[in-house]
């Protein structure tokens, strides 16, 4: 190349700023440590957080679509559901000898089934506005809610799904009853696509789902193709939650129509909402908080413990922008404040 | 040898229900083209640049971009050919930074806004290119704010930024200085009088000191027909003119 100017000191404030952004903070590695951390701090507790790890890929794969792109969606479930079911039954009919009972594969499946259906039906959610989604999304949710329970033959109907029998992870971890493998296979998961999820926003791709989201009456004038991009978002995020809902049955060895149920799609919501939507990590803190809460509050009030979550919801919603992440950033803002004032 | 007509309407028609709110216009815009579309208040300007630029799809008539018959095409196919506008009220994101806005812009440009495994910034060409673009429109002290935190000028600013990292064959400004404080109307009319030579420019205005100091050429769109098409000094000494803009405002020169 002949152009051997160098770049303006504007230029290289620009990139610095705009590659800051992909750079991991040290809150984050905080976080990773601590989830980690979960298996010898909580020993006990494997079990329930095997399960928030998969709810948190929910609420994760909520947020790719309504965090990001902007699209309301009250169907997340039918895909935890779907991949539930896809990697329960390729569990049953493997045996759990052959490939099909690996989970790894089961995880494919679950997750490929769901992202078939996504991509299908996502061409559903490209026209009309918030509310037109809400009950598109809301509509194939429970059509696939009515098929799994009709579908008695393959499903076991109302009884669930029995003898879902994964072979070991990876053929050498067996799944065990303290959940120690289930936990820590979650985890990984969840971590994997945590990683891919975060590469995508902060990607041109990312970048154009936030625009999307803005304005989409602009990102069509300069160009972009954006019916390709909501189809995207849309089949990646039902891969994650088919792979979410395959994770649940292998580790709970179950799966039943509970896994489809419309209340699977308001809790993914309300977890992100509880949260913080558009952050990656506000999915996860929902999560946490949400079942923490069902588990703690469940004790002492096992009837209404829905009651101070709903009460929770409702001041978080009307006291603070953004969930538990919005208050975050408004207190790290305040704080940095008061301490450039001193 | 007469220049390349890079925009071209052939009797084109508009109707919303019983209003005909483009009627048969025809009009080539040429190379390097300064053209200015005035008219008054409801006379149908922004929805002749909304045919143009795909966002209304007209009744009858045609549209040819660079040659090409785009009446059919999307905003979205027309703006890959060559077609970029801003728009009356602003478009951005508001979300975004100004750098990220254009990042975004070039990457669509260039066909890397699909690319989902690099970071936004790992094409540093894309960034020095949108830092560059920013200095040209004297907006880089604000390069790294949210867009809907900035001040109105300096979004009126960003708006004809991003139709420039498109870089357009045909560039179609609708009102660039409405709703801009006087004080900063004046950076607003440097940067388009400055525009790149070889765009070739539509200008929607009401202000008559942007009209004439930047149109080489004028029409005059009346009920959502072309009246009168000239040179600026053709278009002032017009009496139909002044008569049309009679109780609307006075045509300065």
């Amino acid at each position: 190349m002949s152009n051997i100017t160098s770049p303006s000191p504007e230029a290289m404030r620009a990139r610095a700023v705009l590659l800051g952004r992909s750079r991991w903070g040290v809150a984050e590695i905080i976080f990773w440590i601590l989830a980690v951390a979960c298996y010898w701090l909580f020993p006990t507790k494997l079990s329930l957080l095997s399960e928030i790890a998969i709810l948190g890929l929910v609420a994760l794969s909520v947020d790719l679509v309504l965090g990001y792109a902007g699209i309301v969606t009250l169907g997340q479930g039918a895909f935890f559901g779907i991949g539930a079911y896809a990697a329960g039954l390729a569990a049953k009919f493997g045996m759990g000898t052959s490939l099909w009972s690996d989970p790894v594969i089961g995880l494919f499946i679950g997750g490929g089934v769901a992202a078939v259906i996504g991509f299908a039906t996502s061409f559903l959610v490209l026209r009309g506005s918030d509310m037109t989604r809400l009950m598109v999304t809301l509509g194939v949710a429970l059509i696939v809610d009515e098929v799994v329970n009709q579908m008695k033959w393959l499903t076991g109907g109302s009884d669930g799904l029995q003898g879902v029998l994964p072979s070991a992870v990876l053929g050498i971890w067996e799944f065990d009853l303290f959940g120690r493998v289930a936990f820590v296979y979650s985890l990984v998961v969840l971590f994997v696509l945590f990683v891919i999820a975060r590469a995508l926003v902060k990607s041109p791709f990312g970048l154009s789902l936030q625009a999307i989201k803005g304005n989409m009456l602009r990102t069509r004038a300069i160009g972009m193709p954006v019916n390709a991009r909501l189809v995207a978002v849309y089949t990646v995020a039902a891969f994650y939650a088919g792979v979410a809902g395959a994770l649940a049955a292998q580790t709970t060895q179950f799966a039943s129509p509970d896994y489809v149920a419309f209340h699977r799609s308001a809790d993914a919501m309300l977890m992100l909402v509880f949260g913080g939507a558009g952050h990656l990590y506000g999915g996860l803190l929902g999560s946490i908080i949400f079942r923490t809460m069902q588990d703690v509050l469940g004790n002492i009030t096992p009837q209404y413990w829905q009651f101070w979550l709903g009460v929770t919801l409702v001041a978080l919603v009307l006291f603070v922008r953004g969930g538990i992440l919005g208050l975050l950033d408004n207190m790290l803002a305040a704080w940095r404040r008061k301490g450039g004032a001193s | 040898m007469s220049p390349r007509i890079l925009l071209e309407s052939r009797d084109l028609v508009k109707r919303f229900g019983g209003i005909t709110a483009t009627d048969h216009v025809t009009f080539s815009l040429p190379e390097g083209a300064r053209h200015a579309l005035i008219g008054p208040n409801g006379a149908g300007k922004t929805t002749f640049i909304n045919l143009l630029s795909g966002v209304l799809t007209p009744t009858s008539g045609e549209i040819f971009l660079d040659g090409a018959n785009v009446t059919h095409w999307s905003a979205r196919k027309r703006a890959h050919a060559g077609l970029a506008r801003t728009f009356q009220i602003n478009q951005l994101f508001a979300d975004l930074t100004p750098i990220e806005t254009l990042m975004l812009t070039i990457a669509e440009r260039e066909g890397e806004g699909s690319s989902w495994w690099r970071p936004v910034g790992a094409r540093t060409d894309f960034v020095d290119e949108a830092v560059a673009l920013l200095a040209q429109l004297g907006i880089s002290d604000i390069a790294h704010a949210r867009v809907g935190q900035l001040a109105y000028g300096k979004q009126r600013l960003l708006e004809i930024a991003v139709a420039l990292a498109q870089k357009p064959k045909v560039l179609l400004l609708d009102e660039p200085a409405a709703g801009v404080p006087e004080h900063e109307r004046e950076q607003i009319l440097d940067v388009v009088a400055a525009l790149p030579k070889d765009v070739a420019l539509i200008l929607i205005e009401h202000d008559m000191h942007l009209v004439f100091r930047f149109a080489k050429s004028i029409s005059v769109l009346v009920n959502g027909g072309l009246f009168v098409e000239g040179t600026p000094d053709e278009i002032a000494n017009d009496p139909r003119v002044r008569q049309v803009y009679l109780g609307e405002e006075e045509v300065h020169v």
